[in-house]
């Protein structure tokens, strides 16, 4: 090839990465930094470019997309008020370790920093929350530099990777080289886990009385379930997920012990705090799992197997730390093990506290509670939905009633928490699953906080279930108001507030039905399971001042589990 | 305890602040920063002097691993290595205090590089504990303005066996 041929302008080369990255959607909002690579895009057809309303809701879908598909989500979008409307998508996907790229347009280069129109320093405002990001001075490092972006989101610990394209540069051309390999010497993720700290984990849990897994969203990031499934089987180990781990092991296998944590399952907390063997995989001892760190599986000799060393010792010490990809660990160890431990008697002892405390809510005074929602969501949908949930009580209901099949179904905001992920993250992750139903659960207040992006959904007719859990209160705020903050119910009421959500939904173009009676949730469920070739709108009116139990106070030991509302009297 | 960390660092654009904001992030403290070039053109050395217990020394050297920018991490806590600061302290000139400030800068082995009427400044170089030295005994003559430059720091040649969190500096 004649060497002039291969001369291109930034906008080219910019897209040229893509179809190289294999990007097939890319989620975002056009601005006047960016107009160039709008130019382009109009004539672009390998990919498929998603209209947002908001920037915020590209971040969302984009994590949405790689939280359901394992691959990269894209973002693209404008300078100044543009890239700061990503802030709180690239928080939420660096604290749950989602891989994206976030391309923001930027003033051109001779103005940066002269306060110019549409400026903003997002290098400088989220350098504290990405896992790198660059700016893009030359041309001639565009191509190199989108590449080592893609190789950084999606590599070691997944996470957000942001790329400020100056508009000069983007209108600049230059030869194009594209780098068929990635060298950063500074970046070298550990993969391969060390022997001899696997042989002595293989040790450990060969001659455990009462060993458990503590299994995180790390093992669904590194495709390690069926290695992980495997490993429990054979070795007949109880499994206990944190929120982002569900569906890393089936929630249906007797094994399953569900959720640890603040709304954890008794049993499981129960197990946590009697293990003499606690397995980390791929989790990182966050706080909400934890409780008082002096408490947490107080008894127990602590394995933690994750990809991120940082993680290791961070918030607990542990006494065998492997760093390393936590699928072809966990392979290793099971291809290690000499015979099973002995569990028969510590799974009976889980499953009498199973029968001791087990899940159960008010069901038979007429009225509909979310509990039994979920319930039915998961008996029509028999666990192999993809179930996005919001942030506050229904999260927390869903997590505890929903048993999910397989990894990548439960997309959920965990590290920030963030109320709005809900509806957008479900428009981005139905862009990638096509054969499952996608359902979005919200609670009314974040359901709000993102509903411009209904329009998107209408727009490209995606087929996602919106489901809205309506309490008219900030629910899980209700719930601390109530148990901590002397029952001030201090601006949580929003049953004088809340729009009609029935009516929201139709001026959006979305067919939408409301209910609050328990026997109309079967019909209304079939209803939105029928339709399979746009989005629909289901919101169901619970009652107003539940509370989601049981409930570990924050920064409290398992001891002070408050298992019951009326009578919450500290359990063990 | 004090730590003196030596950093690798990419020579470009944000690596700094890259970690500066870490630090700040999570709540590190940091006693001094110092970056320069080194015998690689396109990679600085950052000499952070940090302080804490060894699980906080243990995530600060991880973090900084972490980062994308981070070539190398070292701990000098449990090395033989050599610490050299640079301080330049200017001084009030009281009557007679001029010859008493020559004298104690000659004893540290310091130099005067500027004189006036009313001030002189002086240079000292050395390990961080003889500038403080030198500080202490010139307080008294009433210390303008004081500029250190924060501590440089490289590994000796050789290293003897040591038993590990011993600091050793010379
Ligand atoms: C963006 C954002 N703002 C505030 C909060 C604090 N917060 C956590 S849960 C919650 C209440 C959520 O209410 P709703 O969406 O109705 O869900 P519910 O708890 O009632 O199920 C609030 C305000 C948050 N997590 N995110
Ligand atoms: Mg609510």
């Amino acid at each position: 090839m004649k060497k002039s041929e291969n001369i291109l302008g930034g906008a080219e080369i910019f897209f040229e990465c893509l179809r190289r990255e294999k990007v097939e959607h890319i989620f975002g909002y056009p601005g006047g930094a960016v107009l160039k690579i709008y130019e382009h895009l109009h004539d672009v057809n390998f990919l498929q470019h998603i209209l947002v309303r908001h920037e915020q809701g590209a971040v969302h879908a984009a994590e949405g997309y790689a939280k359901a598909s394992g691959k990269v989500g894209v973002v693209l979008v404008t300078s100044g008020p543009g890239a700061t409307n990503t802030v709180t998508g690239i928080a939420d996907a660096y604290m749950d370790s989602v891989p994206i790229v976030i391309f923001t347009g930027q003033v051109p280069s001779h103005l940066i920093g002269n306060d110019a129109f549409q400026e903003a320093d997002i290098v400088g405002i989220t350098r504290p929350i990405t896992k790198h990001s660059f700016l893009v001075r030359d041309v001639n490092d565009l191509a190199a530099t989108i590449r080592k972006a893609f190789y950084i989101a999606s590599t070691g610990r997944p996470g957000p990777v942001l790329v400020d394209l100056p508009k000069d540069v983007i209108a600049s051309k230059c030869e194009f080289i594209y780098p068929e390999d990635v060298e950063i010497r500074g970046y070298k993720p550990t993969y391969k886990g060390h022997v001899n700290q696997i042989k002595k984990v293989v040790e450990v849990i060969a001659a455990a009385k009462r060993p458990l897994l503590y299994v995180g969203g790390g093992v669904i990031m590194s495709g390690g379930s069926q290695e992980l499934a495997f490993f429990a089987r054979e070795n007949k180990l109880p499994v206990a997920m944190t929120l982002q781990g569900l569906g890393a092991f089936p929630g249906t296998d007797s094994l399953s012990v569900g959720m640890l944590g603040m709304h954890g399952t008794y049993w499981a907390n129960r197990a946590v705090d009697t293990c003499d063997v606690l397995v980390s995989l791929g989790a990182r001892f966050d706080d909400r799992v934890t409780g008082k760190v002096e408490t947490f599986a107080k008894n127990a000799y602590k394995i933690h197997v994750d990809i991120d060393p940082t993680c290791i010792d961070k918030n607990v010490v542990v006494d065998l730390p492997i760093v390393g990809d936590v699928k072809h660990i966990i392979a290793e160890i099971a291809s290690e093990m000499p015979n099973p431990p002995d569990t028969e008697e510590w799974l009976s002892q889980i499953n009498e506290w199973r029968e001791e405390c087990p899940l159960v809510y008010e069901d038979n005074d007429g009225r509909l509670r979310t509990e039994f929602v979920i319930e039915k969501i998961y008996e029509k949908t028999k666990g192999e939905a993809v179930i996005v949930t919001d942030v506050g009580q229904h999260q927390m209901w869903t997590a505890q009633f929903y048993r999910y099949n397989h990894p990548r179904s439960n997309l959920t905001s965990g590290g920030l928490g963030t109320m709005g992920f809900s509806l957008p993250a479900a428009i981005g992750a139905s862009f990638a699953v096509k054969n499952r139903p996608i359902i979005s659960i919200s609670g009314d207040g974040g359901f709000q906080m993102n509903i411009q992006e209904l329009i998107t959904a209408a727009a490209n007719k995606v087929p996602v279930k919106f489901i809205i859990i309506n309490n008219s209160f900030l629910g899980m705020v209700r719930q601390w108001q109530e148990l901590f903050h002397a029952e001030k119910y201090s601006f949580t009421d929003l049953s004088a507030s809340n729009p009609d959500f029935v009516k929201v939904g139709e001026a959006f173009g979305i067919e939408s039905y409301s209910t609050d009676n328990p026997k109309e949730v079967d019909s209304l469920l079939d209803k939105a399971f029928s339709v399979n070739d746009r989005p629909i709108l289901l919101e169901f009116k619970v009652v107003k001042a539940d509370m989601v139990f049981p409930m570990v106070p924050s920064g409290g030991s398992i001891s002070e589990m408050i298992v019951k509302r009326l009578n919450p009297k500290r359990m063990i | 305890m004090k730590h003196t960390i030596s950093v690798l660092v990419e020579n470009h654009f944000g690596a700094f602040d890259r970690v500066a904001t870490m630090f700040s992030g999570k709540g590190f403290n940091i006693r001094s920063i110092s970056i320069g070039e080194t015998e690689i053109v396109d990679i600085s050395r950052m000499t952070i002097v940090t302080e804490g217990d060894d699980q906080i020394i243990d995530q600060v050297v991880k973090q900084l691993n972490r980062l994308i920018d981070t070539i190398k991490v070292v701990d000098l806590a449990n090395t033989y290595h050599v610490e050299r600061e640079l301080a330049l302290i200017s001084l009030s000139l009281h009557k007679g205090s001029m010859e008493q400030i020559k004298n104690i800068c000659d004893i540290f082995r310091g130099n005067v590089v500027d004189i006036t009427n009313k001030s002189m400044m002086i240079e000292v170089t050395g390990p961080p504990d003889k500038i403080d030295a030198a500080v202490n005994v010139l307080a008294p003559f009433g210390i303008k303005e004081m500029a250190r430059s924060g501590i440089v720091a490289l590994k000796r040649g050789e290293q003897l066996k040591i038993q590990k969190k011993d600091n050793i500096t010379t």
